[in-house]
């Protein structure tokens, strides 16, 4: 008889409620894990719980392309995301776990004059920003990705890339499972299963959560629901300016390396990496209308295959493999929303729309000490909530719109 | 893909329409008028329910005329649809 290996061990242990804790964190995707681990390493504070409604890391976290960069337009980003880049650089010693982080470059295509315009403008915004940058053109495109088709014949050809060679890919689930693991060995307590369907405030200051398992007293409510943000924070009586969209990826069979780096481009919306295993992975724009649902429509796969094929004729045999969903919370100015809210100890991170994974060490760090202090951290001081209001937007949309 | 039932041609392919977000949404009669705070909760706040959402969309490749929905964000079900002009009709 064969006999079945033993169950590894568990890096982490999902923990029945206490009645209170000093800081409860809702959703433990990504950004929910990395804020916990910070608040207990940088600042001390243990008595966390982490509540998710479905398991660990089964949101967004489990769902997104995976791609890791910096070179964002503006200044404000470039402090944020650049702050992330560096702590991913070494968070496979920093958790102890291996991260697959891998810094293979991405290329940011550009199809028309006006795309070169802005490729080169974004390249020397971030040059002056320390952010590793280049322009190249087709012939250099093609040195660094050989398969990509740059014949000038083409409906949208490229006319060149802007490349950042610190940017790349990491393991989604191994980066939430090392978070967990680490968090977990400082204290923290993850509560599956358990939604939180209310927020409880008295004289204008939060004071627990309702849930699925029950209530529980929070001195302090950290909100990482991405796609749900708006829901959850209806019930403290929040209106925020995001709007939740199903957002799509899919992959391929396994094949040989073909795809030495990451390539995107918003002009024709797609964007397509190689994971270590050897899938391609790909992914594209947001439906266009709301939905809650964790599924996109087909016609927004079928347009992203149309324009893989003609960037890459080598994929023309390839099959999908596997197509998914997730629900992202999208900003009007494509930049995320972190720091205070209205209600005094609740704290709001949400906005990250299509791109947040790559910010989830830096979030993370920035988001404790918000949490840790009542005050945002430098880094994303600027992306509070009364930016709308002020005016100061940070637009985005260049850099990020489809792409990640 | 959703199946979107135009008040003009029928039920259509969503890839034929256009969305536009939510409905009811009023221009300001005095904009002027609006303090800081209302002029960014005109310009950039919107409805997120999940649940029954009041929509407009554009039949853009077919009659190419604007008209309204109600659909439920959380199974994409399309409770109703009406003409622009037209009040919200009560669902259930
Ligand atoms: C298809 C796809 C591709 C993407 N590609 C990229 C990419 O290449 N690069 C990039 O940087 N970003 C990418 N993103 C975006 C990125 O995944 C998100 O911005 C990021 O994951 C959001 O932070 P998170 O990990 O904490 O979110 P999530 O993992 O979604 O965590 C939120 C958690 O909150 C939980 N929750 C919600 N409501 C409640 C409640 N009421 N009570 C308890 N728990 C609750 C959810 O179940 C969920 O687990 C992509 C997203 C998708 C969907
Ligand atoms: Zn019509």
């Amino acid at each position: 008889m064969m006999q079945l290996p033993e169950h590894p061990d568990w890096l982490w242990e999902s923990a029945a409620p206490k009645r209170s804790y000093d800081v409860v964190i809702v959703g433990a995707g990504g950004h929910g894990l990395a804020t916990a681990y910070y608040l207990a390493r940088n600042h001390g504070i243990t008595d966390v719980a982490v509540l998710e409604r479905g398991w660990l890391a089964g949101g967004n976290m489990a769902r997104n392309t995976t791609i890791i960069r910096s070179n964002y337009l503006w200044d404000e980003s470039a402090g944020i995301y650049e702050h992330a880049l560096k702590l991913w650089e070494t968070l496979e010693e920093e958790l102890d776990y291996p991260l697959l982080f891998s810094q293979r470059g991405v290329l940011n295509l550009a199809h028309s004059l006006q795309d070169v315009r802005d490729s080169v403008r974004r390249v020397e915004a971030n040059r002056l920003n320390g952010v590793d940058a280049e322009w190249l053109d087709p012939r250099q495109v093609k040195e660094v990705c050989p398969i990509v088709n740059i014949s000038q014949d083409v409906r949208y050809p490229v006319l060149g890339a802007t490349f950042q060679p610190r940017a790349g890919i990491a393991k989604h689930d191994h980066v939430a499972w090392g978070f967990a693991k680490a968090a977990a060995a400082l204290g923290v307590h993850f509560v599956e299963n358990c939604e939180v369907t209310g927020l409880r405030v008295s004289n204008g200051r939060v004071t627990g959560v309702e849930t699925t398992r029950g209530t529980i007293g929070a001195g302090r409510v950290a909100l990482c629901a991405a796609g749900h943000t708006s829901v959850v924070a209806a019930t403290a009586g929040i209106d925020l300016p995001l709007q939740s969209h199903p957002l799509q990826a899919l992959v391929s069979e396994l094949l040989e390396p073909v795809h030495p780096t990451v390539v995107m481009s918003n002009a024709v919306h797609v964007y397509v990496s190689q994971a270590h295993k050897g899938e391609l992975v790909m992914g594209a724009g947001i439906d266009a209308a709301n939905s809650y649902r964790q599924r996109g429509a087909f016609h927004i796969i079928e347009r992203q295959m149309a324009a893989a094929l003609e960037l890459f004729p080598v994929f023309a045999r390839a099959h999908v493999l596997r197509t998914w969903g997730g629900v992202v919370d999208v900003s009007p100015d494509a930049s995320p929303i972190v720091g205070l809210s209205p209600v005094e100890g609740l704290y709001l991170n949400c906005g990250w729309g299509t791109g947040g994974f790559k910010a989830t060490p830096g979030v993370g760090w920035c988001f404790a000490h918000t949490v840790a202090h009542d005050e945002p951290h430098p880094l994303t001081a600027p992306f509070s909530l009364d930016r709308f209001v002020t005016g100061a937007l940070v637009d985005e949309h260049g850099a990020a719109a489809v792409a990640h | 893909m959703l199946l979107i039932p135009c008040p003009w041609c029928g039920p259509r392919d969503e890839a034929e329409f256009h969305y536009g977000g939510q409905a009811h949404v009023a221009y300001p009669q005095d904009p002027a008028a609006l303090s800081d705070e209302q002029w960014a909760r005109y310009l950039f706040f919107r409805d997120n329910p999940k649940g029954v959402f009041a929509e407009r969309w554009s039949h853009s490749a077919g009659c190419r005329r604007w008209f309204n929905a109600l659909r439920d964000t959380a199974t994409n079900e399309i409770h109703a649809v009406y003409r622009v002009g037209e009040p919200k009709p009560v669902t259930s």
